[in-house]
């Protein structure tokens, strides 16, 4: 038998050293320390009701155990095989309670589409692959489906593209497949270009055989016979598994010529890219392919009708790729099944900042931030406060607590003024600095604006400079109006995405942060504490001995003050690099 | 290789890979394979995924421990990488999360071996669909 005690963060501060203490001494008291053993864990990711233990092999699931409810747990569960009902989880809605962690609904919030064999099976090795179901789809849709059925079954299952637009994947397939012509293309965007995103390299590295396979469906709705993977050669692993993939698959005669004899062809190929964030915009993603500079083109025309080489093409997400094939093997109703009313099945996001259980997850829409910030993210790290949560990556917004209760969806997300992105989700708290948070994405995208069109060129630079001003302490109220007014013209009159998403953060923080704002521009304040040129070294006269060991640190010589008496900083001198505060022996230096 | 002629050959080949596998996962006797599965993703290997499958896979023989060692992809919990998932037959698969050589050997000799859990267990906190 087997006690597993939660070890996260969360529950050791609610004292799970002890209770591990307790359960074994408890042990010892009845000679039981060899029939059963204490065993501490990770996060069981159900922080709200820790302390957690759990015990095996009957998989009952106590919540809330105190220090002293160890020897009740031993000698009712262990020595006597009674559960001690007053501990077990009652489920909110039915009000009973369960015994079975398997059971209980907080279990249920990670599903698992898209990453679904990630983690399962052994990437380079098809064989595994097809023992889960891979390339079923491609020969149902094949020997079973016209491609307009496929169609179909996409825009019923409600499937949205996942890489940042979310615009509906039938839809876009159907376009492609009206355009006729004699040659047409199918990409996969693996480019994934935010900062700390990592789901696409994840399902590429794990799954590789999906994404072919459903690129291969792709191709056969809409008539083409090639694909295209675009993918940055900052991923040499995932680049690597699909080589492998790729090889498997044609010796296996799941891709290639006469796939299962249904006379349809279809051959992949990579395309590598060199990392630039705008490549990932589907024009730029293109012309790159094409050999041309990676710049964005005015749409229209849409890559359906005129794409790669001037032929229509489909563009999609590595995730959107991944759905797929489930969809035709479980159903559209399945998929349609989960989510929210416009947005359906399941997201993955990349879980980033100050939390305990950073990682990847999938979740379905319509989960709330609350949900995926405090029970699967384990809450915030260091028992701090939570301040914001910035989505979409680094062209999302920041929304705050009041969004907490949110459902996550499309529309949603933007009414809320962020977005979905691609799933980037980096958690803020009170320790981060709002204004320098925006100053930080926008100094991303400064970095990654191709230059073609001057809004996002200059514009972008002077939102920057405006905000560095800020955070210098050197800003107006003016400041403020001419970032949101400058935030607008660039939102409104950029080309692509990239220029028409950039201006997010800031605004959104303008809106959700405003107080922070105005704090430094008129008290000079940073409340986080993290704009240096904010702080103030300050001398306590009554704590200063007068030893003279900040004046002799201090490398601008802004300390003056005879020996044993108070000393004092120039304000106007000091550089804040905070060496006094370091030497200071008396704790008689603050930062104001 | 033999080429997947149709859609029947291709089901066909699902189900027997998929009695193999499952053979694998669920049988009952007791020296039925152990299976070791390690996260070998970008993540894990950054974080020493590499080294621990090598060892598994090594030691596990020079110990004469029957087991299967497959590198798999992302599990998700990147916060402890690198985690291995090892499954006894007939058991749930437990994962255990910041597996260094020491680890690995005590997984090993432990659990492995003894069925007996060790500390850095990490929860499973999803389901997937099958
Ligand atoms: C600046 C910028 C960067 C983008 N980066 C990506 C990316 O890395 N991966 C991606 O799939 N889509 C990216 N997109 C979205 C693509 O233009 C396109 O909408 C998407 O690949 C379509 O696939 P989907 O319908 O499956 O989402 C980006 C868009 C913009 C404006
Ligand atoms: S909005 Fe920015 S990235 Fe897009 S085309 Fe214009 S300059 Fe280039």
């Amino acid at each position: 038998m087997h006690l597993l005690v939660c070890g996260g963060t969360g529950c050791k501060a609610s004292e799970s050293d002890q209770i591990v203490a307790n359960l074994n001494a408890e042990l010892e008291a009845h000679s039981l320390q060899d029939e059963a053993k204490v065993v501490v864990t990770g996060c069981f990711g159900f922080c709200e009701r820790g302390p957690i233990v759990k015990i095996i092999p009957d998989n009952t699931f106590y919540t809330q155990v105190k220090p002293e409810d160890a020897k009740e747990i031993i000698e009712e569960h262990i020595i006597k095989g009674r559960k001690v009902h007053r501990l077990l989880y009652v489920d909110p809605n039915s009000k009973e309670s369960i015994s079975d962690s398997k059971h209980m609904g907080f279990y249920q919030k990670q599903i698992r589409i898209a990453l679904r064999n990630c983690g399962f099976l052994d990437p380079e090795n098809i064989d595994e692959s097809i023992a889960r179901d891979a390339y079923q789809a491609l020969g149902k849709a094949l020997t079973e489906m016209t491609p307009q059925q496929v169609i179909d079954e996409i825009k019923k299952s409600g499937l949205r593209g996942r890489g940042g637009g979310g615009f509906p994947t039938g839809l876009k397939w159907e376009f492609a497949a009206k355009n006729a012509s004699d040659q047409k293309y199918v990409v996969c965007n693996a480019d994934e270009g935010d900062p700390g995103a990592f789901m696409d390299r994840s399902v590429l590295e794990g799954d590789p055989h999906t994404v072919l396979e459903a690129m291969a469906i792709c191709g056969y709705t809409m008539g083409a016979d090639k694909g295209l993977i675009y993918i940055r050669a900052e991923y040499p692993l995932a680049i690597h598994r699909l080589k492998v993939a790729i090889k498997q698959a044609l010796d296996y005669g799941l891709l290639g010529k006469d796939i299962m004899g249904t006379g349809f062809n279809f051959d992949i190929e990579l395309r590598y890219g060199a990392g630039a964030f705008v490549c990932g915009e589907e024009t730029a993603l293109i012309h790159s392919m094409e050999g041309e500079r990676g710049e964005p083109t005015v749409k229209p025309p849409f890559p359906a009708e005129s794409g790669y080489l001037g032929k229509p093409t489909n563009v999609n997400n590595v995730e959107t790729f991944a759905s797929v094939p489930v969809i035709l093997l479980k159903g559209a109703e399945w998929f349609a099944s989960i989510g929210t009313e416009k947005s359906k099945g399941t997201k993955v996001f990349a879980l980033a900042g100050k939390i305990n259980n950073v990682g990847l997850i999938e979740v379905p829409m319509g989960i709330t931030l609350r949900e995926v910030i405090y029970e699967i993210g384990g809450g915030i790290k260091n028992g701090k406060k939570f301040k914001a949560v910035q989505t979409g990556g680094p062209s999302g917004g920041c929304l705050t607590e009041e969004h907490l209760d949110t459902p996550i969806d499309f529309d949603n997300l933007l009414a809320a003024g962020s977005m979905m992105g691609s799933g980037g989700m980096i958690v803020m708290d009170e320790d981060d600095c709002m204004v320098s948070i925006a100053k930080f994405f926008l100094e991303f995208t400064v970095e990654e604006s191709c230059g073609k069109c001057s809004p996002c060129r200059i514009g972008n630079k002077r939102l920057h400079e405006i905000l560095t001003k800020i955070t210098d302490g050197k800003g107006t109220m003016e400041d403020l109006e001419l970032l949101k007014n400058l935030s607008e013209v660039i939102k409104d009159t950029s080309l692509c995405g990239l220029g028409q998403s950039s201006p997010n953060p800031v605004l959104s923080t303008l809106v959700n942060f405003w107080d922070e704002y105005v704090e430094h521009v008129t008290d000079k304040k940073c409340r986080a504490g993290q704009c240096t040129a904010l702080k103030q070294y300050i001398i306590d006269a009554e704590a200063c001995v007068g030893c003279t060991a900040c004046a002799r640190v201090c490398p601008v010589n802004a300390i003056s003050g005879e020996r044993k008496m108070p000393h004092e900083i120039n304000q106007d001198i000091c550089i804040k690099c905070g060496a006094c505060y370091d030497k200071c022996k008396f704790s008689a230096i603050f930062i104001k | 290789m033999n080429k997947i002629k149709n859609l029947a050959d291709l089901r066909k080949m699902k189900d027997e890979l998929q009695n193999k596998i499952q053979l694998r996962e669920k049988s009952d006797s007791p020296d039925a394979i152990i299976q070791v599965k390690v996260g070998m993703a970008t993540s894990g290997i950054a974080s020493g995924a590499k080294e621990v499958m090598n060892y598994f896979t090594e030691e596990l023989e020079k110990r004469n421990v029957d087991a299967l060692v497959i590198q798999v992809g992302d599990m998700g919990y990147c916060y402890a990488e690198p985690t291995v998932e090892v499954t006894r037959p007939g058991e749930d698969p437990i994962v255990f999360g910041y597996v260094d050589l020491t680890k690995a050997d005590e997984i090993i000799e432990k659990y492995i071996k003894n069925g007996e859990l060790i500390e850095g267990i990490i929860p499973a906190n999803y389901h997937s669909i099958d």
